[in-house]
Order: C-alpha cells, then sequence, then structure tokens
C-alpha cells in the first residue's frame, strides 16, 4: 500500500513550479489532490498530470491572501473527500527591490500571499483537522527567511514570518495530533528563478556546498515525508532543502 | 424551545469533551469538572457559534465556566435578536 493512499491533500499555489511536483509527489504517493492556484488554466495541466497517477484531481481557483475564498475553497474539498488530511502553504511570489526602492505595495502584496496567506490556509483547514483529530500542515519558507537576502526584504520577512507561524500553530495544534512543519527550500529551478541574471546564477552557485541548483522534487520529497502519518513526532521543525547553502 | 437549548448545548459540550451527555448538569464546571483547557475552550466557543448562528465575543467567551452559563448567554443572545 502507498504510504497516503486515500488520503486527502490540499496544495496552494499548485499550478507549477515546487507547488507542481509536491502535487505530483503526494499523488505518486496516493494520496487525492486539491490544487488551489489564481492561474486556473495552468493548474488544469497540473491536474491532468496528478490525474495520470491514478489519483483523484480537484482544482479550485482561490487567492490565497483572501480568507473567504480559501474558506469557500476548502469547504468545496471537504464536500468532495470525506477527510482533508494534509495542508501543504506553498503560494508565494516575489517582487525584489532593494529595501530603499521596494514600494509599499510591493511589501504589502509579498505579505499578503506568502504570509497571510499561510494564515488563511491554515485557518481554513484547522478545525476540520482538529475535529478529525489528525492532519499534517506542512508551509514552503526559504531559506532566506532565515538568512535574509539582498533585494528581498519583503520575501525574506514573509517567510522568516511563516517560521514564527509554523510554530506557534504546532504548539497550539499538537494536541490535536495535528503537526505543522516548515520546509525551506534554498535555490530551486523553477519559474520563480528563471529570471535570475547569469551573474546572479554563478554567484548562488558557489554558495551552495553540494555544487548544484535543486530541483522542485527534492522538496517535494520532504514534504511527503512530513504528510507521512509516521511522521508524527516532528512538528514545529523547519527543514532546509538548500544543498547545505544556509548551514 | 428553552430545553431544545439545553439539550443541544449540552450535546455539543459531550461531543466535544468526549463524554456522555448524562454525565453533565448545568452546573458542570468546564475546567473543573471536564478538565478543558483553553484550546478546548476556543474550539467549544466555535461549536456554539455555529451550532446556533450568533457570534460571541472574546470578552463574552470568558465569563462562560459552566454548562448553565452557556445555556443562559445563548438564550438570552437568542431574546436580543427577535
Amino acid at each position: 500500500m502507498k504510504p497516503l493512499e486515500g488520503k486527502t491533500a490540499v496544495v496552494t499555489g499548485a499550478a507549477q513550479g515546487i507547488g507542481r511536483a509536491i502535487c505530483l509527489r503526494l499523488a505518486e504517493d496516493g494520496a487525492n489532490i486539491a490544487g488551489v492556484d489564481v492561474a486556473q488554466d495552468v493548474l488544469e495541466e497540473t491536474g491532468a498530470m496528478v490525474r495520470e497517477k491514478g489519483v483523484q484531481f480537484l482544482g479550485l481557483q482561490a487567492d490565497v491572501s483572501r480568507f473567504d475564498q480559501m474558506r469557500e475553497a476548502v469547504a468545496k474539498v471537504a464536500q468532495t473527500f470525506e477527510s482533508i488530511d494534509i495542508m501543504v502553504n506553498n503560494a508565494g511570489i516575489t517582487r525584489d527591490n532593494f529595501l530603499i526602492r521596494m514600494s509599499e505595495e510591493e511589501w504589502d502584496r509579498v505579505l499578503a500571499i506568502n504570509l497571510k496567506g499561510v494564515f488563511n490556509g491554515i485557518k481554513a483547514v484547522a478545525r476540520t483537522m482538529t475535529k478529525q483529530r489528525s492532519g499534517r500542515i506542512v508551509n514552503i519558507a526559504s531559506v532566506v527567511g532565515m538568512t535574509g537576502n539582498v533585494g528581498q526584504a519583503n520575501y525574506s520577512a514573509s517567510k522568516a514570518g511563516v517560521i514564527g507561524l509554523t510554530k506557534t500553530a504546532a504548539k497550539e495544534l499538537a494536541k490535536r495530533n495535528v503537526t505543522v512543519n516548515a520546509v525551506a527550500p534554498g535555490f530551486i529551478v523553477t519559474p520563480m528563478t528563471d529570471h535570475l541574471s547569469e551573474e546572479a546564477r554563478e554567484a548562488a552557485l558557489s554558495s551552495i556546498p553540494v555544487g548544484c541548483f535543486g530541483q522542485s522534487e527534492d522538496v517535494a520529497a520532504v514534504v511527503a515525508f512530513l504528510a507521512r502519518t509516521d511522521a508524527a513526532y516532528v512538528t514545529g521543525e523547519v527543514i532546509r532543502v538548500d544543498g547545505g547553502m544556509a548551514m | 424551545m428553552s430545553d431544545e437549548i439545553r439539550d443541544k448545548v449540552v450535546g455539543l459540550v459531550a461531543e466535544r469533551m468526549g463524554v456522555e451527555p448524562e454525565q453533565i448538569t448545568e452546573a458542570t464546571h468546564f475546567v473543573n469538572d471536564l478538565q478543558s483547557d483553553s484550546l478546548d475552550m476556543a474550539e467549544l466557543v466555535i461549536d456554539l457559534e455555529e451550532g446556533f448562528d450568533l457570534t460571541i465575543s472574546d470578552e463574552d467567551a470568558q465569563k462562560i465556566e459552566t454548562v448553565g452559563q452557556a445555556i443562559e448567554y445563548i438564550k438570552q443572545s437568542q431574546q436580543q435578536s427577535q
């Protein structure tokens, strides 16, 4: 039997990049997938790939920064599937700029999606999971939430926030057998990192001990572990998936 | 009418705290008798809000210590909304 057979996983930011890889990995492990994203057409591509793994896929268009939309999306998941066992808060954006040039809009938008979006995601599933007396919540943070990064005041602050939020949620929900952990990717090859200059890539590469960039599947593998029933004694943890970059 | 509210509150408390409805009276104290912690209380308040379609402020919620007080609170807020 597959490790996540019969489980239901909600993944935000499911249309592309790390989110898509997480959907595919959890599907491979047997979970039915509810994918949340604002980009409906790209989300359907993920859906088709998930269904090829022999599990069900429910695509939901929602903006994670809007609690009403997240609550509605999660209600649809609960109607479609029997339970909500796994919540992966992955949706995130970057709006990089030097701090002295960063606009209020760039700050607010990144915080709204990357940090409030995680709060909304946790809140939307918390009642279901505490009632079930079981659940796995995995939040996608970033190593820059631990180290800081030039040009990413908003992004690094949002990801540091995700880490604090993860630990508080872990403490609050622990007695209900709901674990909450964070995965902190380093430099992962995705559409989000495609736009970087060759110079920036070279600089990044020289700081990674294992000597190569990570793949979305590297992150998905750790998420899949944290989603398993037998990861019950791991909670409030932040696992770096960064080739040793931030140690 | 009143008994309906009472029975529903008792039912919600019993389900939330994992006890039999028969074990619950209006004098039952959430902390002293049912060993509920702050998270139990937070969840119970949401159960009551959803069960009776009302909003309970944090300030009001803190005053509810017994099952009887919960029943009384819901009766009063339903009278006010009529």
